[in-house]
């Protein structure tokens, strides 16, 4: 996957985890959580989503990497270049 | 009779909201009962195929957002938009009234079924690998779900549980309500049943394992108490939340009164876990009738509990004969003939179906008894046709569940 296939994909994620959220202004480079409303919950989601369809495993300790979209292609894009 | 206790010790029922098979609300599912429409339908269920259920069509996202409906239950939908309809009904303003002074009080058959049955569904595509069981499972299944998504969705701060009364749960969930307004530890209660059943094919192949599950070529003709050829449950899924608030509060701010609940009595058959006990039924029967200080000729409409197996429904019909079989005035039905057996709900949801004939004095029909069972022959059963009636002053729900929970509820026609 390239680095703008990774960040569609997230968005698809994100829009079926917070579905009466706007997505279309979400900005890379500022917390997703600061933008929409998604609690830890819904972040938990994204983390299954990602093991379930992706097979990707983050750490715990990984989590704060995948605070900002940039951030989480950044993370991802090594892990998904293959899908 | 004009009542002797004070308004403050007299609760009544100011607002309904429910989900039926057959009707999204008590004008419509009113209509239905009374033209004998029935809710009843095919059903693909998980292992089992095709089966026949009572399913609801009410839109969850007219009170919820799409995120709450996905990450909460089917029984929360159900109770947060009966919970929504109940408190519209009642023309209450929830802003303006002390939230930390309302409880909610849901009766349940079963919670938690549905959801782990779903999970363990999901996991078994990943060999059941446990790190793909959902982080959503136990918020889901804790047994107060239901009336806890109602809190979070209204912004309810006072006490909210459920009750777990297996299919008296409805009539108890209303009795709790009442027995914690007359506590005064709240002001005003939210309380009924919820089901979700039928998102479970555990409670279908239960009953298909016990010889109890109804099966019928045509879905609407399944569901038949009382009737010879009557072969078992059919399951429903529903909710009925009855506005409860003591006679003062209603009248103060003129309130819509629906029927005031003079008399109710719970009891345990302590006998089988499945098989019922008419003696402990007419013990539970005669104490209602004690509690609310009239004699059996008062009841003009009894709406029974029978579910369509044979054991339930002579029993019950064995029990009416005794506690009313020399005073032929009461008016008997059947609702679960119309949206099968609602479990949790089914005796708010039966109770509520009933609650116009104060106004409009029709009782409402049992639907599909073309062959009385003669074992279960009861004084005016209302049969196929709704019938009109001169007075209509009392009406007594019964409800029962598996290990031997009985309940009856007596409303009787407001008059101040």
């Amino acid at each position: 996957m390239t680095k703008e296939q990774i960040k569609d994909t997230l968005l698809e994620i994100i829009a079926q985890i917070i579905p009466d959220e706007d997505l279309s202004n979400l900005k890379g480079d500022i917390p997703i959580r600061e933008q929409v409303e998604l609690d830890s919950m819904d972040f938990l989601d994204i983390i299954m989503e990602l093991r379930k369809h992706y097979g990707i495993e983050v750490p715990e300790d990984d989590y704060m990497q995948l605070a900002t979209l940039d951030g989480s292609v950044a993370y991802l894009e090594p892990r998904m270049r293959e899908h | 009779m004009v009542s002797e206790k004070p308004e403050e010790r007299r609760i009544v029922i100011s607002g309904v909201g429910l989900a039926a098979p057959n009707g999204n609300n008590l004008p419509e599912f009113r209509s239905s009962l009374l033209a004998g429409r029935s809710g009843i339908q095919k059903l693909n269920v998980r292992y089992m195929g095709e089966v026949l259920a009572g399913i609801c069509h009410f839109d969850p996202l007219k009170y919820q957002g799409k995120k709450e409906v996905r990450r909460g239950t089917r029984a929360g939908s159900i109770a947060i938009y009966c919970a929504q309809e109940a408190i519209a009904d009642a023309k209450l303003d929830l802003a303006g009234l002390d939230r930390s002074r309302i409880g909610v009080y849901l009766g349940i058959t079963e919670h938690g079924t549905v959801e782990t049955e779903s999970e363990i569904y999901e996991i078994k595509q990943f060999d059941y690998d446990v790190k793909y069981w959902s982080h959503h499972h136990n918020p889901r299944v804790v047994a107060n779900n239901p009336a806890g998504e109602v809190t979070l969705n209204l912004g309810i701060t006072g006490p909210h549980y459920t009750i777990g009364a297996a299919c008296a749960g409805g009539n108890i969930g209303l009795i709790h309500g009442l027995q914690m307004l007359l506590l005064s530890e709240v002001d005003l209660a939210l309380g009924g049943g919820i089901s979700e059943s039928t998102g479970s094919f555990g409670i279908f192949a239960g009953f298909k394992s016990e010889g109890a599950l109804a099966s019928h070529p045509d879905p609407e003709k399944a569901c038949r108490p009382f009737d010879k050829d009557r072969n078992g449950v059919v399951v429903a899924e529903g909710g009925c939340i009855f506005v409860l608030e003591r006679l003062s509060d209603a009248l103060k701010r003129g309130a819509n009164i629906y029927g005031e609940v003079v008399g109710y009595a719970i009891n345990s058959d302590a006998t089988d876990f499945i098989l019922p006990s008419a003696e402990r039924q007419v013990e539970c029967m005669k104490l209602a009738l004690s509690k609310a200080n009239i004699s059996p000729e008062d009841i003009d409409i009894i709406n029974t509990h029978g579910t369509g197996t044979i054991e339930g429904d002579v029993a019950e019909c064995r029990a009416i004969r005794e506690v009313f079989g020399e005073y032929p005035n009461a008016y008997m039905n059947n609702t679960k003939s119309l949206i099968g057996h609602a479990m949790g709900a089914a005796g708010a949801l039966e109770l509520a179906g009933n609650l116009p004939s104060f106004e409009d004095h029709l009782v409402h029909p049992t639907i599909n008894l073309d062959h009385l069972d003669p074992e279960c022959s009861l004084n005016n059963l209302v049969i196929n046709e709704p019938i009109r009636i001169d007075k209509v002053d009392y009406i007594f729900n019964n409800s029962f569940g598996m290990l031997g929970i009985n309940s009856v509820v007596i409303l009787k026609r407001f008059e101040e």
